[in-house]
């Protein structure tokens, strides 16, 4: 056990927990942030995707102590109370999402990708989604999504 | 019934309810106007479309509810469940449209056991088609109801009132009006549905046929949107399960003492299952791996490549499911035949939520079940008769289901959430890792289909022999002009008849439908190819008697702007047609093919779909959209490898599902049909996939490939 100090949506947290535990696990079992789903443990579904000082991570591979003072955002940390981030919103309005179970993960992920690259073309935005799955079908409507949320007029929201 | 009792053996509280009286939603529905419906019901609803637990449903029950309360708010209680589909937002337009409210005056509680009429599940497309118009009959029999009502107060006859936002006026006198609330306020009225009030017109529909926001769009895009994994009753644990390395190896001996040693870590068993549990789940999953257990050696020696032949020794007596004319007289006026066998292996569903399940036992000994199911009413017996307790002292409850495709029709998770749940004496999570959702799926059987098939000299199709084995009868039929014909089934997807399969099988979008439509339309090019003619001009040639079928053909081929030609044309066109759950499709792929890997990439997909009236358009359009990129794993990767009863995919970075780079521009064409009711539409577009990805490689390169997937390799060695 060590004590972890990690920005979790802005707030400040000071936690105790064995450094090599998940932060997936930390934040939904812990931190009560069930927004972040599980989907494969191993990296290779992006269903768990956060934000760690800017850049997408696998939350479910994410050691404790890789995040020991980094600011982490979740699905919970994007919306500014009832507004919605520029992401989030191009899902509402594209239907980028059926059961919803990817489309945290695919947000973070997506917002993460127009933090680096804010214009991407469509290709470009299908490349840099690849590490995510959907098993319903959405791609198409989630790459829409990207896009639209690329030309509204502010864009960001994770730290 | 007595009989019933004896198989089930749940004696006491087998949920013989025949009225409302007995079901706490009394408290939800204290005063209003309730509409019970008692018309024979539709397939789907209670009669089981898949059912390997047996579940009758209980008694003369009610199948659908409207309340209209004393605020005017009109809550439908319905036994489905919401997995993507879209049935929390359309199953209100088809009532609000019917009752004349606003849309969003109407609530709509799904899945729970106490609260909502038995439904046998959520599969087949059958919400809309069959459900649809059992509550567009309640919500019009409520409507006539208080319109009566309205009636009697306002002095003015009914057919002089008209009803507008849940308001009911006099035509002439719009000063002469009642609210609906203001009509049930204060009275309980209890109505059972005779089917008699008349539906609203389809020409006359105001909210059916619009694309209203998705009622969780909101809650799914801020992670607010719970799934089982997410409700986490106090004091809750979750559990870790040692499981066997292979299908039928039962487990010979087990030394959990080094887990027990962990701090925060219980060990408990129930029968059969033992279970590592912790407050946390990586926790727990560490725990687990300190298990020590021995297993017996797994029965089955088959593998995926040993499968096909056993399949086809071991399938039960073959069954006609139809039949005309005779094959050997079609044979003999045929100039030219085709024979042809195609093989398809084991399927994943693959959900992206794994199934998962929290249980908690309160202090009177009910037991309530988050679970992730598409059969909440079946689970609810289940579970009953797995913890020996009456019906009614189990309540389900379904949060959203994070993707089902038909494989959350089992919910075995659930069951073993209960029984820890009852053993440990305290709330207990199930949530299977990606390794136990491949092992325990309940796989699209693998199959093997053999048709021959003749034409003569004006390129008719004279006779049509179809054999398929494993797949079962969805999608077998074929349906162009062919006066002889025969069509056998030889086992299915809805039972593992003569052990066939060396573990789980089950219903997969669109069951059979896939395999069967991959070789049928298959096998229709080959006829068309030693016509010499134009695929798409074939099938017109052959199917002068089905209008349907036409017009969505000549809505796709329009739509993709076909030019005839005979393949292979070098262009990498293909076309393949199907009917599904009531609704016809037509799907014409374009592709490339890399002629030094074999692999296919899918540019194009054109599809049309005749679904008869479209209740949401653009729901429609994202299942569509859905079920042609769900269908590209079928139809170019997805085969589940396995071995001597190990399931050898145990994660994605083997078993490939489609991801972004794969996905083709999709073209959906829903055609105006008012005059059929409202057909299926999560299923008909993805059976198309195989057989018009498989044409169009054919058409690319050459290469007549006829096992699924379309894998680099077999498209390579296809090619001459």
């Amino acid at each position: 056990m060590r004590s972890i100090s990690v920005t979790v949506n802005g707030t400040p947290r000071q936690l105790t927990v064995d450094e090599d535990r998940r932060l997936l696990w930390v934040l939904r079992d812990d931190l009560g942030l069930t927004g972040t789903k599980f989907g494969c443990g191993v990296s290779s579904c992006g269903a768990c995707t956060v934000i760690v000082d800017g850049k997408a991570v696998h939350a479910c591979v994410t050691a404790m102590k890789a995040v020991d003072g980094k600011h982490v955002t979740t699905i919970e940390g994007l919306a500014n109370g009832d507004r919605l981030a520029p992401v989030q919103q191009g899902f509402v309005d594209h239907l980028g999402f059926q059961c919803g179970y990817c489309t945290p993960g695919m947000i973070m992920g997506g917002t993460a990708l127009l933090m680096s690259n804010p214009k991407p073309t469509r290709d470009e935005i299908a490349k840099g989604m690849e590490g995510h799955l959907c098993r319903c079908g959405a791609h198409v409507r989630i790459i829409d999504a990207i896009e639209a949320a690329s030309h509204a007029p502010a864009s960001g929201g994770a730290k | 019934m007595t009989k019933l009792k004896e198989e089930m053996i749940v004696p006491e509280g087998w949920g013989f309810v025949d009225t409302v009286d007995r079901r706490d939603f009394l408290k939800l529905t204290g005063s209003g106007l309730l509409v019970i419906f008692a018309l024979t019901p539709p397939d789907g609803v209670l009669r089981p479309v898949w059912n390997p637990a047996g579940i009758q449903r209980p008694s003369p029950d009610f199948n659908a509810f409207v309340h209209i309360g004393a605020d005017g708010r009109v809550t439908m209680l319905v036994g489905k469940i919401e997995m993507g589909q879209g049935v929390m937002t359309s199953l209100p337009q088809l009532a609000a449209e019917e009752l004349g409210v606003p849309l969003a005056s109407v609530d709509v509680v799904l899945g729970d056991t106490e609260l909502c009429p038995f439904d046998m599940g959520t599969f087949g497309s059958l919400s809309v088609r069959t459900l649809g118009p059992v509550l567009r009959a309640a919500a019009a029999e409520a409507r006539a109801v208080l319109v009566q009502m309205a009636s009697e107060k306002l002095g003015v006859a009914p057919a002089d009132l008209e009803v507008k936002d849940g308001i009911v006026m006099s035509k002439s006198d719009r000063s002469k009006r009642v609210s609906y609330g203001e009509l049930t306020a204060g009275k309980r009225i209890e109505r059972r549905l005779d089917g008699k009030a008349a539906l609203e017109a389809v020409a006359n529909f105001k909210i059916v046929g619009t694309s209203p926001l998705r009622r969780d769009a909101i809650d799914k895009v801020t992670g607010r949107a719970k799934y089982s994994g997410d409700i986490v009753p106090p004091g809750a644990l979750h559990a870790r399960i040692v499981r066997a390395p292979a299908h039928g190896a039962d487990m010979m001996t087990v030394d959990t003492k080094a887990a027990e040693a962990v701090p925060g870590v219980r060990v408990v068993r129930d029968g059969e299952i033992v279970a590592v549990l912790h407050q946390h789940r990586d926790e727990a999953d560490k725990a687990l791996k300190l298990v020590k257990a021995t297993f017996g050696s797994p029965p089955s020696m088959l593998d995926d490549q040993s499968i096909f032949a056993h399949l086809q020794a071991s399938a039960p007596e073959g069954r006609a499911v139809a039949q005309d004319g005779s094959v050997e007289n079609g044979e003999k006026a045929a100039t030219q035949i085709v024979e042809q066998k195609y093989l398809k292996g084991y399927v994943a569903h693959a959900p992206m939520e794994t199934h998962s399940a929290v249980a908690s036992v309160a202090a009177d000994g009910k037991v309530t079940v988050w679970g992730s199911t598409q059969t909440p009413f079946p689970l609810q017996t289940q579970v009953a008769r797995a913890l020996k307790l009456p019906t009614e002292k189990v309540r389900i409850i379904t949060p959203f289901v994070g993707g089902g495709f038909g494989g959350k029709s089992a919910s075995q998770q659930a069951i073993e959430a209960a029984r820890l749940a009852v053993a440990a004496g305290a709330p207990v999570r199930v949530v299977w890792d990606r390794t136990e959702e491949f092992f325990f799926d309940t796989f699209d059987p693998a199959a093997v289909i053999t048709i021959r098939a003749g034409i003569d000299a004006a390129k008719k199709i004279v006779s049509w022999n179809y054999e398929v084995i494993g797949a079962g009868e969805r999608g077998s039929q074929q349906f162009y002009d062919v006066a002889n014909h025969r069509t056998v089934v030889r086992g299915g997807w809805n039972a593992n008849q003569n052990g066939m399969h060396p573990f789980g099988i089950g219903p997969w979008r669109a069951p059979g439908a896939n395999a069967n439509t991959f070789a049928r339309e298959v096998h229709i090019d080959l006829l068309a190819q030693k016509a010499g003619m134009d695929p798409v001009a074939f099938r017109q040639f052959n199917l002068t008697k089905n209008a349907r079928m036409l017009r969505v053909l000549q809505a796709a081929a329009e739509k993709f702007g076909w030019q005839a030609g005979v393949a292979p044309s070098k262009r990498g066109f293909g076309v393949a047609l199907g009917d599904d759950a009531g609704t016809y499709v037509a799907s014409i792929a374009h592709v490339k093919v890399d002629p030094s890997s074999g692999a296919v990439q899918v540019l194009r997909v054109v599809c049309a779909q005749d679904m008869g009236v479209v209740v949401n358009p653009a729901g429609a359009m994202q299942q569509l959209e859905g079920c042609i990129t769900m269908g590209l794993g079928y139809t170019l990767a997805e085969e589940v490898r396995f071995k001597n009863g190990v399931v050898l995919d145990k994660n994605f970075p083997t078993y490939h599902l489609p991801r972004f780079s794969w996905v083709p521009k999709i073209e959906g064409v829903l055609l105006n049909s008012p005059d059929l009711p409202a057909q299926g539409g999560g299923e008909p577009a993805i059976v198309t996939m195989g057989a018009a990805v498989a044409n169009a490689v054919y058409d690319a390169v050459g290469a007549r490939v006829v096992q699924l997937p379309l894998t680099p390799e077999r498209v390579k060695a296809a090619m001459v």
